[in-house]
């Protein structure tokens, strides 16, 4: 069965207004969201460790509401893409997002969850953008664990600013094409195009 | 060099082909056609015992005119001694040899990943099937030299493919004729099934 | 007091001949379905908490017995080996890393030890030593997340907050040393990338000292506690023979009573001039697993004090400016200087020509690197044999009979990282 699933990015409209009323219920809203962001630690590789390792006594993510990780995507608010993302994976995050009930953010954690690190290669996918929409970049190979948790305070400061009232609701989703792509073919070939002189890792003598 | 290459031209003769001892390791080079019997005898016979198998590999080389190798690393835990065991191939012809899971279970994945990577057909061995790709995937064997390093399609490409991987290749024949939705199945599925086609995408000829 | 009387219309029409209600059947169309036969399709995976990575488990359950489990790999595979035909020796070096995360420098000491002995590079006494050092530390933090995931999984959570608060304090040296808590890239051929920094061998010290006192700890809360007893002991047995016949390696091999230890029997980096023991396990359980890797903590850090007292000095890298990198002064004043570290830099190593398998006592394992070489500075084969990915395939073995909640235990006991199942 095919599985078709389009987002669109979406912004709030322009000309649109809030009364203080609905600032105050914006407020109170977007505080107990980003203060109790359960994540949904999709941990592939060696950010997952250090993502252990942010949870562990040292760092503590308790702090920040987010020490019930939520290991069933029903129950999660945060997809924390920490590893690199082969394609044999790439449904699976797919469909792990796409069980996630709104509102649901993505944090891609790493350079490989960004934009395919180091791998360049037939197997990898060159950043889970290309999959699911995504909210934070922590770059870093892996992320110190102060990197991690700098992402996960933007994604609270972009939590405060969003707003309940909004008409044009946030990651809509509608059928985008029957191929399941969230970007067009051309984007995607252009986002994962190697830059930089790289022409040396392309040669194998 | 290693006393065994000395027993293995006793007993198999004009079957031993090429030894090279080198860094204080053994080489040997056996036909395709007696491959098990060697490896049989090396296993057995009191004297050789080589009861632990290392690694199984295959190893394409850049020089077409080389051929193809298939590499078994062996070793005897009693007299502590190495051995490598390699069986030469045609690159630009059928891939096959006689699987050794019959002797070491070892061997299972690693042939399973050597056919996987390389192509190599194993006869003989009970489930082979792809391990590290996913079971429908079309561009080919990774690690043929002829095969470019970020593979065949394009980017988009290979993203959609990863997006549809097809839900029965996810799963053996042991899993699905064990299923209890395995009745259930359209009967054109069912059929392909059975009759072992299960590399085999519908309609993507 | 009153009583009332309450006319019930029942569903079922009465009781039958014997006394019994009689029931009425569901339907004639209806066939009963044989529950007590049919067995269970579970998917465990690839996103778990208790799969250690992204681990598939296809389990055919009867009730909560395991027939059978059918292990998905490839899920984390990342075209290592390709990507190393691509990329020079030193090149491959960050590579390592990635691969077994959980132990970086050992990952990076194999690797160079084979480069070298392709190349025919002897290094020098402090690197030897350096790189046992490394190598230790390496067993103990990998040790340490075995520890404290097994422990999670099999419900005892303070375990992990105490094994991952000593693993910060390697990483802590870790990075004073490379600069990088997980990947290290300790490593180059014929040396290392750096020396130990001031503060590092007191540092080090500290750490010995201390790292017992948790290791007692958590044996005090594990070992003879009937939970973890009761859930590991005569779970998931592999005989000697089972073991040794499916290629099996490291803790796993020698829990099964198999006395075989890289660092013993096919010793690299001066180990046999060290004096440490090797744990060798009973019954082949997931108890005696977890107590053969606990012992070689406690052996590990034994190797680690008589490394810094044995610490030589004097360089690090080798005398051979083919092969390391002038010091930058040298190469920006020096005409021959600079085409050294020019020819390194753009062409990379040639190494000759030939090929070498080289084995060495992972945390996991025996991971082996074997190196095929055509002349130039990029292999033509690298091949990492995985030591998780082979003791993996023992799962289906281990598994059958026993229940799903010892799967997890099995599961766990293997000591997988995805990162080297999958390459």
């Amino acid at each position: 069965m095919k599985h078709v699933i389009e987002t669109k990015e979406v912004s709030g409209s322009p000309n649109f207004q809030l009364t203080t009323f609905q600032k105050l219920v914006d407020w109170a809203v977007n505080q107990s969201r980003a203060n109790s962001l359960w994540p949904m630690p999709f941990g592939t590789a060696c950010c997952a460790i250090e993502f252990m390792a942010t949870a562990a006594s040292r760092f503590d993510l308790a702090r920040f509401g987010m020490e019930r990780q939520a290991f069933s995507p029903r129950q999660a608010d945060v997809l924390i893409c920490a590893g690199r993302l082969p394609f044999k994976l790439a449904p699976v995050i797919r469909r792990i997002y796409d069980q996630m009930p709104q509102p649901k953010w993505v944090i891609s954690m790493g350079a490989c969850a960004s934009t395919g690190g180091i791998f360049d290669n037939y197997a990898m996918v060159q950043g889970i953008d290309t999959i699911v929409p995504v909210d934070v970049y922590v770059p870093g190979c892996p992320p110190r664990p102060e990197g991690l948790l700098y992402g996960i305070l933007l994604l609270h400061k972009k939590i405060k600013g969003e707003s309940l009232f909004d008409a044009v609701p946030r990651r809509d989703e509608q059928p985008l094409d029957e191929r399941g792509l969230r970007l067009p073919p051309a984007e995607i070939d252009e986002i994962s195009e190697p830059f930089g002189n790289s022409v040396h890792q392309f040669r194998s003598s | 060099m290693n006393p065994s290459v000395a027993a293995a031209r006793a007993t198999f003769g004009d079957a031993i082909g090429r030894a090279v001892e080198a860094r204080a390791e053994t080489s040997v080079t056996v036909s395709a056609a007696r491959l098990l019997d060697f490896m049989r005898w090396l296993k057995d016979t009191p004297g050789q015992e080589y009861n632990y198998l290392v690694d199984v590999t295959a190893v394409e080389f850049r020089d077409r005119e080389r051929p193809l190798e298939v590499v078994y690393q062996l070793r005897s835990l009693e007299h502590k001694a190495n051995l490598r065991v390699k069986v030469e191939l045609d690159p630009r012809g059928e891939l096959a040899v006689d699987s050794v899971t019959s002797l070491w279970a070892g061997a299972n994945w690693l042939e399973r990943e050597v056919y996987d990577m390389f192509g190599v057909v194993f006869a003989g061995h009970p489930d082979l099937r792809r391990i590290l790709m996913w079971e429908t995937y079309a561009e080919g064997h990774p690690l043929r030299k002829d095969f470019p390093l970020r593979g065949r399609f394009s980017r988009a490409e290979q993203v959609r493919q990863a997006l549809n991987i097809s839900p029965e290749a996810h799963y053996s024949m042991e899993e699905l004729s064990i299923a209890e939705s395995f009745d259930d199945l359209p009967a054109d599925m069912r059929d392909r099934l059975r009759r072992g086609e299960r590399d085999v995408v519908p309609g993507s000829e | 007091m009153s009583t009332r009387s309450v006319e019930m219309e029942l569903a079922t029409p009465g009781l039958d001949a014997q006394g019994r209600p009689s029931r009425i059947p569901l339907g004639a169309a209806v066939e009963e379905s044989d529950l007590g036969r049919d067995h269970l399709l579970v998917n465990l995976g690839p996103q778990h908490p208790a799969t250690h990575g992204v681990l598939r488990l296809v389990v055919e359950l009867d009730g909560e017995t395991v027939v059978r489990v059918i292990p998905h790999v490839g899920y984390l595979h990342s075209g290592f080996e390709k990507l190393g035909e691509y990329r020079h020796y030193n090149q491959i070096i960050p590579l390592t890393d990635r691969t077994d995360y959980l132990s970086p420098m050992a990952n990076n000491v194999a690797l160079a030890l084979a480069a070298e002995k392709l190349m025919g590079i002897t290094i020098t006494p402090r690197c030897t030593v350096l790189r046992v050092i490394a190598c230790e530390m390496s067993r103990i933090i990998s040790h340490m997340v075995w520890l404290g995931t097994t422990a999670i999984d099999l419900g005892a959570f303070t375990p992990f907050l105490w094994a991952f608060q000593q693993r910060e304090l390697i990483y802590n040296l870790q990075e004073m040393w490379t600069g990088a808590r997980l990947t290290t890239s300790l490593t180059r051929v014929g040396g290392l990338m750096a020396d130990i920094p001031d503060g590092f061998v007191e540092k080090l010290r500290e750490f010995i000292k201390t790292f017992p006192d948790t290791l007692n700890e958590i044996d005090k809360v594990l070992t003879r506690n009937a939970i973890w007893a009761g859930r590991t002991q005569g779970v998931g047995v592999l005989t000697g023979e089972e073991a040794i016949n499916y290629s099996l390696s490291g803790p796993m091999l020698r829990a099964s009573g198999v006395p075989w230890d890289m660092r013993k029997d096919q010793p690299y980096l001066d180990y046999e001039t060290y004096d440490f023991e090797v744990p060798i396990g009973e019954h082949g359980d997931v108890y005696d697993r977890y107590l053969v890797r606990l012992e070689e903590c406690y052996q590990a850090n034994r190797i680690l004090a008589q490394a810094l007292d044995r610490l030589p000095d004097g360089p690090i890298n080798v005398d051979d400016p083919r092969v390391i990198l002038p010091s930058k002064s040298r190469a920006m004043s020096d005409m021959e200087a600079m085409i050294f570290h020019f020819k390194q830099v753009m062409e990379g190593i040639k190494a000759p020509v030939g090929e070498v398998y080289l084995g060495v006592e992972n945390p996991k394992g025996e991971l082996g690197t074997y190196f095929v070489s055509d002349g130039t500075a990029k292999p033509v084969r690298w091949r990492i044999r995985p030591p998780a990915f082979i003791n993996l395939a023992s799962i289906s073995k281990m598994a059958e009979g026993h229940l799903l909640s010892d799967l997890i235990a099995i599961n766990a006991s293997v000591d997988i990282v995805m990162g080297e199942v999958d390459r």
